[in-house]
């Protein structure tokens, strides 16, 4: 670690002697971009000199579009969730990133095999958190759905259920709430009969479901009482239960994961300056911060470093139970769904 | 002096003289006039030009697309010109823009997003020869979809740089592959609109009932004490419309204020589902939107010389009838003003809605906003939005017609 650091800022150095450059990284703010700035950008600034603007954004991919298209790039280094990665970089606004030049992880093992698969999928990012969309109840309700049909099962456990407001997701837990197996999801979704199967699930409790359009709003119903049982990001729950206390549960069950990875804006000048920030930030220690947010390193090396009960709460953890999300079906039928969706909406 | 016409020379200098002062009024415009051409006039064209002009098949694939020209639209196109293709799928995996023709023809037959980026990817390293001498076999063995006559019928049809398309899907409706124009499947667009309509006519006939009797309660009543309750109707005005929104959330949730006290009272068990639907939406715009009301009423009645009301009393007319003969066409004006405001207002409101909109308290906005955030679909939020101004714009000019526009008055 600490030799990458001194390489790198020597590195820095070397390319800029004369002035501070400066970097913008962009990504979700919240407690994740506290933790992201606490242990990824702060100890790069410190090393390389390099002083990063840290930027908020509430992600999609049509700011990128719009730097891209008007040729005025803003944003230099991107989080983005792995489901809008598949379209950013094969519409060309993201730079490739060569993935050889990544670091070994802290116990000596290269990169290739240090990053969880996933993590590398796509050429254009590299894995950064694997996070979730799990659901939790308030266990102050006495005992509560233990898995994703319960959840659909309005008779045995009557209450409203927060979901966000879009397919992704929902169309998902529908299908497997009905019966059908995780890994078909994707392949019965991307059928009509199928979509009108998932409509179908969704309407046993389209009475019960109260929608909301941010996950900042997820653990405020459950906590107000707006819902028995909401749909979040793990790490939203996680927080609740960890600093206010909140009596919520998680519960894994057919949780659908997906990453979050660190990509390039295409056409940025510090394409070079990017790149080092990247090969930092993707370091073993600065990976394993982000369990301070619940979300799962994507380096093993990183995944080793955690304590048994902090690994619990992670992701990372329940990967058996859970079903990645398909950014790339999202990219075919995001928006025909989206569309289908919101039709069924106004039913 | 008699003889009163101007000698030439006078008239010249006369008509010098306005034209200066003509030029140095125009002077002081100027700077108002080049902030509306670049903050609204250049917009507005831009999103209208949007709306009907996509490039982005043609500059993507043009000889591909000159040779689907001659193609019959059965089966799948000539040798020539699928190898043309091919070649133009290799070009543009190595330039990385597949997933600009991969979102365009998407459109049309969702799924073909992921196959064309993969038969692109499965091409890039492909020589040329081998493209020339085998290239139709190379697509088909990529992926069976592109020996489907529809999916070559999409790529024609998101050729043309000008198009109607946004359009007709904007009113749910779409082409067919011979040019007839039928419903889509997804019916989702008019009925928005319809909703959005009825809405804002709903929060206008509200803020009508609440505001009149303010208005008129405030401009009858002495200074200091209208002045008072100016102070009531300014406040929330000048508070974040983010933080009026979220109060109401507080208010109405399922253990909020409202909910809270229904059941201190006795008078329900349950909470009440009040937030996150179109009752929570009409409620939280008619309170954000009520100062566009009162103003203008308020401005117009404290011209109204109240004797005219005791005039018309004391020659025998009933309260009631002297205020519908008398009162409410001279205070028309105000309530005109304020009508037109808070419709159109409301009619493109965004954030209220998405926020306590929930299932049923959406309107045509937040669709306009998902396919410019969401589904990257710029044509059509464009189309989606001019037809919205159009709407308004039709609304304007049935207004001016049965109320008329000088009777429009702000103050």
């Amino acid at each position: 670690m600490k030799k990458h650091l001194t390489l790198l800022a020597t590195a820095a150095l070397t390319a800029s002697p004369l002035m501070a450059q400066d970097l913008t990284v962009t990504s979700f703010g919240g407690a994740y971009g506290a933790a992201q700035m606490e242990h990824m950008i702060q100890p790069y600034m410190d090393a390389s000199g390099v002083n990063v603007l840290f930027e908020d954004y509430g992600g999609g991919i049509a700011e990128m579009k719009a730097q891209v298209e008007a040729g005025n790039i803003l944003w230099d280094v991107v989080d983005i969730e792995v489901i809008d990665l598949e379209r950013a970089c094969a519409e060309g606004y993201l730079e490739v990133i060569d993935q050889s030049m990544l670091p070994a992880g802290d116990d000596g093992v290269a990169a290739a095999d240090d990053f969880i698969p996933d993590a590398l999928a796509n050429e254009c990012g590299v894995g950064n958190i694997v996070w979730s969309v799990v659901f939790a109840v308030n266990t102050d309700n006495g005992p509560g759905p233990q898995n994703i049909a319960d959840f659909f099962d309005v008779d045995a456990f009557p209450g409203n259920r927060g979901l966000r407001k879009r397919p992704q997701v929902n169309m998902e837990w529908a299908l497997i709430a009905d019966g059908v197996e995780p890994e078909d999801v994707y392949g019965v979704l991307s059928t009509e009969e199928g979509q009108a199967r998932a409509f179908a699930k969704l309407d046993t409790i389209k009475e019960d479901i109260v929608w909301y359009d941010s996950w900042s709003q997820a653990p405020v119903l459950l906590n107000d009482g707006g819902a028995t049982m909401v749909q979040s990001a793990n790490g939203r729950i996680f927080a609740a239960i960890q600093d206010d206390g909140a009596p919520f549960e998680i519960v894994w069950d057919s949780h659908v994961y997906d990453l979050d990875v660190w990509a390039i804006m295409k056409g940025t000048e510090n394409v070079d300056l990017a790149m080092e920030f990247i090969q930092s930030a993707t370091m073993t220690v600065p990976l394993s911060g982000m369990q301070d947010v619940a979300y799962g390193p994507t380096r093993r090396s990183a995944q080793a470093l955690l304590s048994d009960d902090v690994k619990a709460n992670l992701p990372t953890a329940h990967l058996d139970e859970g079903l990645k999300a398909d950014g790339i079906f999202w990219a075919d039928y995001g928006e025909s769904l989206g569309e289908k969706f919101n039709e069924w909406l106004l039913q | 002096m008699t003889d009163n016409t101007l000698d030439p020379e006078d008239a010249r200098n006369a008509a010098r003289e306005v034209r200066k002062r003509r030029l140095q009024a125009f002077i002081f415009v100027v700077p108002l006039l080049v902030f509306i051409l670049f903050a609204f006039v250049a917009p507005i064209t831009t999103m209208l030009y949007r709306s009907i002009h996509n490039p982005t098949v043609a500059n993507l694939v043009p000889e591909t697309l000159t040779a689907l020209e001659d193609w019959s639209g059965e089966g799948i196109p000539d040798d020539a010109t699928v190898i043309q293709f091919v070649a133009d799928m290799k070009r543009m995996a190595n330039d990385r823009t597949s997933g600009q023709l991969a979102d365009e023809i998407n459109r049309a037959l969702p799924g073909m997003s992921s196959v064309i980026k993969s038969t692109a990817r499965s091409l890039r390293r492909v020589d040329d020869a081998e493209i020339a001498a085998n290239g139709v076999m190379l697509l088909l063995e990529a992926n069976d979809r592109w020996a489907d006559t529809a999916t070559w019928q999409a790529l024609r049809d998101a050729g043309p740089i000008y198009s109607s398309s946004y359009y007709l899907t904007a009113v749910d409706l779409e082409r067919a592959p011979d040019g007839s124009i039928g419903a889509r499947d997804v019916q989702i667009y008019k009925q928005l609109y319809t909703k959005t309509l009825k809405m804002a006519l709903i929060i206008t006939v509200l803020t009508m009932l609440l505001g009149y009797p303010l208005a008129f309660f405030m401009s009858q009543a002495s200074d200091s004490l209208a002045n008072f309750l100016m102070v009531f109707v300014l406040l929330p005005f000048w508070t974040s419309l983010l933080v009026r929104t979220t109060a109401w959330i507080a208010l109405l949730q399922a253990g909020g204020v409202v909910n809270s006290t229904l059941i201190w009272l006795g008078l329900t068990d349950e909470p009440l589902e009040l937030l996150y639907n179109e009752f929570s939406t009409i409620l939280a715009m008619t309170h954000i939107l009520l100062p566009f009301m009162v103003l203008p009423l308020y401005a117009v009645m404290r011209g109204i010389d109240s004797s005219f009301m005791r005039a018309a009393i004391s020659m025998g007319s009933t309260p009631l009838g002297a205020w519908y003969k008398i009162y409410l066409p001279m205070s028309l004006p105000g309530l005109s003003a304020g009508a037109l405001l808070v419709f159109i207002i409301s009619i493109g409101y965004y954030i209220t809605p998405a926020l306590v909109g929930g299932t049923d308290g959406q309107m045509i906005s937040n669709i306009i906003a998902f396919h410019m955030q969401v589904s990257n679909n710029w044509e059509l939020a464009a189309a989606l939005g001019s037809l919205l101004l159009v709407l308004i714009l039709v609304l304007y000019w049935l207004f001016d017609r049965f109320v008329g526009t000088d009777n429009l008055k702000l103050g």
